[in-house]
């Protein structure tokens, strides 16, 4: 019998993705989003740990036979954000990208900076003030600078430091109330991923299950890896809100993945090749479960899928991500509906695992 | 009560009034300046008009007050699949577009994004070039047939953005010019209503500036008071500016001064930023025009005319930011000038031709 969804279920996931979206935390300062992911799981999981660099590793027991299979789940907790380098006599403060950002993208934006979560916006110059032959040249990061209402550098440094993190000033909001349930904010990448995970612990599973909220993927995997190292899996299932470039375009590019299309299954990226057997076993629970799926366009982006493969004496990986549009960007956009296949086929795909996987030890 | 400028900056910016289709904002203002006014009406194109009564022997004398509420905009040109191509109205630098948040004007407010695509998958060199305005897209998260259903052609689209308080008194915000404008408005009617003073006074919050000051045009037509005065905002110091066009945020407002001025009153207005021992700039504007001071000077038979101006960063984006101690300084200045107002000062307005001296 076809059963109505779990509208509880859908609903708290819906909530601590605007949480998640909401918090603060760029790459090296994930804290408020694992305080967030922390509450959430603590009366779900068997342990909750932190390491060195920030991770946050949620273990929950499986009811195999020993030994049982040890499933990694990586999401990361950071995201794309800006860092103060330089504080001016006029009290502006000068920054510089933490993560992959386009310097387009930063003119004229809101922005919430350091541990007093001050209000700023990117400054940018008046149309009326600036040569035509200007506005064709973009603007270079290092000749912009973030407002606060500093108006001299020692009130600046009375406010700010060197060194304060900052995101953009964005929050989580519904959009579509039609087939496509999107909703846009910041951080998607991989506030999505973080969701999909946090959802997964609803279920108790065979196997043994840790979730790696890993830290600093922007800038290099470096949580991943030794959340892997530590973890020592046997399997490892990497979650991500990625690339989804399907906007109109005069040329015939691919569009990575597509909204609304289901999950996205990495075969490779430029980090990695997924484990082919962790490949079918997706398409095959999804198959089997009416889940509709996508690949993502192999050879672009990377993920923390890249570190975790190549732990100790290597991880058979493979990543699933929901599509999200404008990733990078202070603002972007997805679909529940691929945010609620994703967590299906995940929950299908673990629940599945152990009778397609050679036993651990074996 | 004095004005909560914060509050009052707050709902004119959040309100959308691209040019042409100010209503919200007109709302907002026929509240406030109501609150103050003895007189409220709105003409024929959509100016909202606040008369504050003067003191003084009938008939009598009246300056008008310009403070445009319309802002700068988009308007959907094309749908394709599901996305929407825009035209600009006003002038943003297509630059500042890029990945901003906009309202949809459509059968209901539909928030959205101006997509942009992730730097992955960008060819070389992309990233060195502006993306012109007709090659970007809105994206409003609908299906292309929902979309179909509650967007058309023509549908305006504003920028969408909370007013934030910086720290410093500074605000920042979208359509600030001249919402800003219409605070020191505000400002000013609330004080006459505690000072004493002659002239009549005609606070007007008028349409359509960015497309041509048609609203000061049409309503300095029918008011034809003696002196006009607009308040604007100018360009405040910031990075990427000429020192010699700007002036600093929040030590405040500029006088204009030039051929669109009338001299005498641009001394006036000096004279009684002194008296208030208020920290002001003249500020140099070599041709008339830009402002609503522009359309009064030649209204008509052609009247005295003034600029008073609130520095600005970032003008023309969704972060205008202002001080709202210069707004609440422009509010001052121009009641206490307006306090100073008499028979003789319309007299000392008309051009000395020297005449008298020859006599002698």
């Amino acid at each position: 019998m076809w059963e109505q969804p779990h509208v509880a279920a859908q609903e708290e996931a819906e909530l601590l993705l605007e949480k998640l979206s909401n918090a603060f935390g760029p790459s090296g300062c994930e804290g408020e989003v694992c305080r967030v992911l922390a509450r959430t799981l603590r009366d779900q999981v068997d342990d909750l740990q932190t390491d060195a660099l920030g991770n946050l590793i949620a273990f929950k027991r499986g009811t195999g036979p020993e030994p049982r299979l040890k499933v990694m789940i990586d999401a990361h907790t950071d995201e794309v954000g800006l860092m103060i380098t330089r504080i001016e006599k006029n009290g502006l403060l000068g920054f510089r990208a933490v993560g992959g950002i386009d310097d387009r993208l930063l003119l004229a934006k809101g922005v919430i900076v350091g541990e007093d979560r001050l209000r700023g916006v990117i400054t940018a110059p008046p149309i009326h003030l600036t040569k035509p032959e200007q506005r064709q040249q973009v603007i270079k990061i290092d000749q912009l600078v973030i407002d606060v209402g500093a108006s001299s550098e020692d009130e600046a440094k009375g406010l700010v430091r060197i060194g304060d993190y900052v995101a953009f000033d964005i929050r989580f909001e519904v959009l579509g109330t039609d087939g496509l349930r999107t909703v846009k904010g910041k951080a998607f990448d991989d506030r999505m991923g973080c969701v999909v995970a946090a959802a997964l612990v609803e279920d108790r599973y065979a196997v043994d299950l840790y979730l790696s909220f890993s830290a600093q993927e922007e800038v290099g995997g470096g949580g991943a890896r030794v959340a892997a190292f530590r973890i020592e899996p046997d399997v490892a299932f990497v979650l991500e809100g990625t690339i989804c470039d399907d906007t109109p375009k005069k040329e015939d590019v691919s569009p990575t993945s597509e909204l609304g299309k289901g999950p996205a299954i990495t075969i490779m990226d430029r980090s990695f090749i997924a484990d082919s057997r962790l490949v079918r076993l997706l398409i095959d629970v999804a198959e089997a479960n009416g889940l509709p799926y996508q690949f993502k366009q192999p050879g672009v982006g990377g993920t923390d899928g890249g570190a975790i493969h190549l732990t100790k004496a290597g991880v058979p990986s493979v990543a699933v991500a929901v599509p999200c549009r404008y990733i990078h960007a202070p603002v972007s956009l997805a679909s529940l509906n691929d945010l609620d296949n994703t967590v299906a086929l995940m929950k299908a795909a673990v629940h599945a695992l152990p009778d397609r996987w050679p036993r651990a030890g074996q | 009560m004095a004005v909560d400028i914060v509050t009052l900056l707050k709902h004119l910016s959040e309100a959308n009034g691209v040019s042409g289709y100010e209503q919200e904002v007109r709302e907002i203002v026929q509240e406030e300046f109501g609150r103050y006014a003895d007189e409220l009406r709105t003409d024929s194109l959509g100016n909202v008009i606040a008369l504050k009564r003067g003191g003084g022997p009938e008939p009598r004398p009246a300056i008008m007050i310009a403070t445009h509420m319309d802002e700068i905009g988009l308007i959907v040109s094309e749908m394709e699949e599901g996305f929407l191509h825009f035209q600009q109205i006003g002038g943003y630098d297509d630059r500042v577009l890029l990945g901003q948040e906009v309202t949809v004007h459509g059968r209901r407010k539909l928030p959205g994004i101006i997509g942009a695509r992730p730097p992955h998958v960008l060819p070389a060199g992309e990233r060195d070039k502006p993306i012109p305005y007709d090659k970007l897209l809105i994206d409003v998260g609908l299906s292309p047939t929902e979309l179909a259903e509650q967007v058309r052609v023509g549908d305006l689209v504003t920028m969408r953005r909370e007013l934030v308080e910086l720290k410093g008194s500074l605000v920042a915000g979208k359509a600030l010019d001249d919402r800003a404008s219409v605070a020191a408005a505000a400002v000013c009617l609330e004080e006459l209503t505690r000072v004493r003073h002659q002239w009549d006074v005609y606070a007007v919050a008028t349409v359509q500036e960015e497309m041509g000051l048609k609203g000061a045009i049409t309503s300095a037509y029918g008011l034809q008071p003696d002196v006009g005065i607009a308040i604007d905002v100018t360009w405040a110091k910031q990075p990427g500016t000429a020192d010699e066009y700007t002036y600093e945020l929040g030590k405040g407002p500029t006088i204009g001064c030039g051929p669109n001025f009338h001299p005498k009153l641009q001394a006036a207005l000096v004279e009684t930023a002194k008296a208030l021992e208020m920290s002001y700039h003249v500020e140099p504007l070599t041709r008339p025009g830009g402002t609503d001071a522009a359309a009064m000077q030649i209204c008509r038979e052609g009247m005295p005319a003034a600029l008073l101006s609130i520095p600005q960063r970032n003008m023309h984006t969704p972060v205008e930011t202002v001080s709202t101690k210069d707004v609440e300084r422009v509010g001052r200045l121009l009641a206490a000038f307006i306090a100073r107002l008499d028979e003789e000062f319309l007299a000392s307005l008309a051009w000395d031709l020297g005449l008298d001296e020859e006599e002698r």
